[in-house]
């Protein structure tokens, strides 16, 4: 056992750093680090830049653009975007379709999308949860009705981050809907969300941001090699790319950025020398450095290639709870000012970061609800990891 | 960087816990702890036959030249089979001065004898008033011809009773808290004016009040630097303190295999009361804590080794903080999911809470070790 990198792995981080500070966009950074909105341009941006280097997908096989990293060069990768403030890659095409595609697309939809995926050609979104269909989704209605070369579609999904950016969505789709087994019946779909008969309308959340939306799907006509895998086999995709969702939610590098933080506003506010507060921080500071020992524990069990199993159900659970509890301590070292918020626009000399800190800590309440409640997390390592 | 363990661990891991498995199951564990002595001389020669005795010392005394992660394969293997016998009081607490701050007469003299089963060390350093406090020393050591008398009162040596030795820490200057002037002795059981108070603990291990009138000990009795103690005693408490939350790891280990093995086999309204998601989630926070735990417990055997003395200290407080937490949570949570079989004496779990109960202040408690850590950020 040995936590210290080799050489060649100190060389690995330096080449990722230099990389990045020659990179990365200032106005971009200073986005990601003030909790401001990044456009569809800043993101797709950032992950152009990486696809050109040819760092966009490390973990997909190599002859699709995979990098063929060790798992510490994947992790000292995360590391240093995390440390730099690099925008996130939005996960949903490269991190989740994509594993999918890998494992049951045809070739000719790896052909077709693989490469456009990797290069940042479409936003991809997630239709997954709908109105009625939430932490049990296999109880989804959005119907998709075979009609000669088609499908016709029509539903709702809710809760598509970053929908308003979309330009392909996949899409869990009841095709059979009297089966036995609500799970059975299910098909998964990709679709041009140029395609007529599709609307997306905002959700306007508690930090009155636009990150999330409604999609209504109104007899959209999707061509049938728009398939994955088999008609009615999409739950079996579902739960393929459930511990794909999960990967990533951890967030530890941006924590460990997150964490430096809040030690430096708690020594300007003077609260590092309130032991209350003190108590409070080093508690999150020390579950943080063990789970990333435990995030490094797993990744390298996960070195044989197998996919992610229920344990990554325990990093969203403590990363996500982490991240909260970070927010809520940056929030108090805001004091009084914390209750400024203003639009960002309002004035010149204007603190906007203090202003963001409220916001920021009714945003991160999300990330124990999402890609599956941490509830519903905790009944997945009940069951598939402690067999009850 | 890798999280593979060695080959030679996995050997030790396995050597160990079949020696554990067929000969230190909880009935004989009983029988041995109901002896007077309360811990067994043959389980004792059975651990120096094996090696275990020498896992972290040198191989010219005869020992495994062993890192701090080959002691946490141990110390995870002893805390699984709550195993009473004196092997953190003598190995990583006694053996480790000698090792770490002992002349090499010194060293040449205990640790082949140590290593072999033949003797059994203490650290007696706490005091009635000090807590946890290690430069709360008030004995003194007085020069007195060509060596020193101690006087004294040293309270809750863990395993006291059985040392043939023990590291005594005494004040050669200064005053009660000063940092300077602590030094450290070699006292060995049956000089004159020591006397011994063994008693048994709550989790059938054994503490004793050593009490110190006029000990004479010759120049030789000295270990390590007269009057800078300090610097060696918080190393060494800090490898004992990593090596504690590594038996926690174990002992919490238990305490999740057992009650995750009630939960499954316990039947109440007719179904298993593993099924109830109200126990579910609370058992997945066990496992959680559980993960967490040796996370943090390998962070620190892995620190000692490597670290610089202020990033020991920052990293053994953690893992100390986080295992203080695991070890309450995971206890009470294995009590409580045991109902009242979880109360009683008849059921290894009890024994388990007992242990995790203790252990979770030793070396110092989590307010203790969360003030270290602040200490530590302030002057980072």
């Amino acid at each position: 056992m040995d936590l210290n990198y080799s050489p060649e792995e100190t060389a690995f981080r330096d080449e990722v750093r230099a990389w990045i500070g020659a990179n990365l966009a200032a106005d971009v950074r200073d986005k990601v680090l003030n909790y401001r909105e990044l456009s569809k341009d800043d993101l797709l941006g950032w992950h152009k830049k990486l696809a050109t280097k040819g760092w966009v997908a490390p973990g997909w096989p190599k002859e699709w653009g995979g990098t063929d990293w060790t798992v510490v060069q994947r992790y000292i990768f995360e590391e240093e975007c995390g440390a730099a403030g690099c925008p996130p890659i939005v996960p949903f095409g490269v991190r989740m379709c994509a594993p999918v595609l890998l494992r049951f697309g045809t070739d000719a939809q790896k052909q077709r999308f693989l490469p456009r995926m990797y290069n940042g050609e479409d936003f991809w979104v997630q239709g997954y949860s709908e109105p009625g269909a939430g932490s049990d989704l296999a109880s989804l209605k959005t119907r998709a009705v075979r009609d000669g070369d088609h499908y016709v579609v029509t539903g709702q999904k809710i809760w598509t981050t970053l929908g308003h950016y979309g330009d392909w969505i996949f899409c869990l789709v009841r095709t059979d809907p009297k089966t036995e087994k609500r799970q059975d019946g299910i098909s998964f779909l990709l679709i041009d969300m140029t395609t007529p008969g599709i609307t997306v309308r905002p959700i306007v959340l508690l930090d009155q941001s636009r990150e999330v939306n409604e999609v209504f799907f109104d007899e959209v006509r999707v061509p049938a090699e728009n398939l994955v895998h088999e008609e009615n086999k999409g739950w079996t995709v579902a739960k393929f790319l459930l511990g794909y969702e999960r990967m990533g939610t951890g967030n530890i590098a941006v924590s460990k950025r997150e964490l430096a933080r809040v030690k430096e506003l708690a020594a300007r506010a003077g609260l590092l020398d309130d032991p209350r507060f003190a108590d409070r921080l080093t508690r999150v500071e020390v579950e943080l450095m063990a789970l990333e020992i435990t995030n490094l524990r797993f990744l390298d069990q996960l070195r044989g290639g197998r996919p992610p199993g229920a344990e990554v159900s325990l990093l969203k659970i403590k990363g996500t709870e982490i991240q909260q509890a970070l927010t809520e301590l940056m929030l108090q070292t805001a004091g009084p000012l914390a209750q400024a918020f203003r639009p960002l626009e309002a004035r010149a000399g204007f603190d906007a970061f203090t202003a963001s800190l409220m916001p920021r800590y009714c945003n991160v309440r999300k990330a124990t609800i999402y890609a599956g409640s941490n509830e519903i997390q905790r009944n997945i390592i009940a069951k598939a990891t402690l067999g009850l | 960087m890798n999280f593979e363990y060695s080959d030679e661990q996995r050997l030790l891991s396995e050597t160990l816990r079949k020696f554990l498995n067929t000969g230190y199951g909880f009935d004989a564990r009983a029988k041995i702890t109901a002896t007077p002595a309360g811990f067994s001389e043959d389980v004792w020669a059975a651990l120096a036959e094996m090696g275990i005795l020498g896992v972290p010392f040198d191989e010219k005394f005869g020992g495994f030249g062993g890192t701090t992660v080959d002691m946490m394969v141990v110390m995870e293997a002893l805390g699984e089979a709550l195993v009473v016998e004196p092997y953190l009081a003598t190995v990583g607490l006694g053996g480790r001065f000698v090792a770490r701050g002992g002349a090499a007469p010194q060293q040449a003299r205990i640790l082949p004898a140590l290593i072999a089963g033949k003797t059994k060390m203490a650290f007696a350093q706490t005091e009635p008033e000090a807590r946890y406090d290690l430069a709360r020393v008030a004995t003194r050591a007085t020069p007195s011809g060509d060596g020193w008398v101690l006087e004294g009162d040293k309270r809750a040596v863990l395993h006291g009773g059985c040392a043939d030795l023990l590291v005594v820490s005494a004040r050669t200057a200064g005053g009660d808290g000063d940092a300077r002037g602590i030094s450290l002795f070699l006292v060995e059981r049956g000089a004159a004016g020591l006397a011994i108070d063994d008693a048994r603990t709550l989790d059938n291990l054994r503490v004793a009040d050593v009490r110190l009138s006029g000990v004479r000990v010759g120049r030789d009795a000295l270990l390590g630097a007269e009057g800078g103690g300090l610097p060696l005693i918080e190393e060494v408490v800090d490898y004992a303190t990593a090596l504690v939350c590594a038996e926690a790891v174990g002992a919490i280990k238990y305490a999740h295999d057992a009650t995750l093995d009630y939960l499954k086999t316990r039947r109440q309204f007719g179904v298993p009361i593993g099924s109830f998601q109200a126990l579910q989630h609370r058992m997945v926070d066990v496992l959680i804590a559980y993960e967490q735990a040796r996370s943090i417990a390998t962070l620190a055997c892995v620190k000692v080794d490597t670290a610089d003395a202020a990033e020991r200290r920052r990293v053994v407080s953690a893992a100390k903080v986080k295992i203080a937490d695991a070890a309450r949570h995971v206890s009470q949570e294995a009590v409580q999911l045991h109902g009242g079989m979880g109360m009683t004496e008849e059921l290894k779990i009890s024994h388990t809470f007992r242990r995790l109960t203790t252990i979770a202040q030793a070396f110092g408690d989590a307010d203790h070790h969360l003030a270290r850590f602040a200490a530590a950020r302030a002057s980072a």
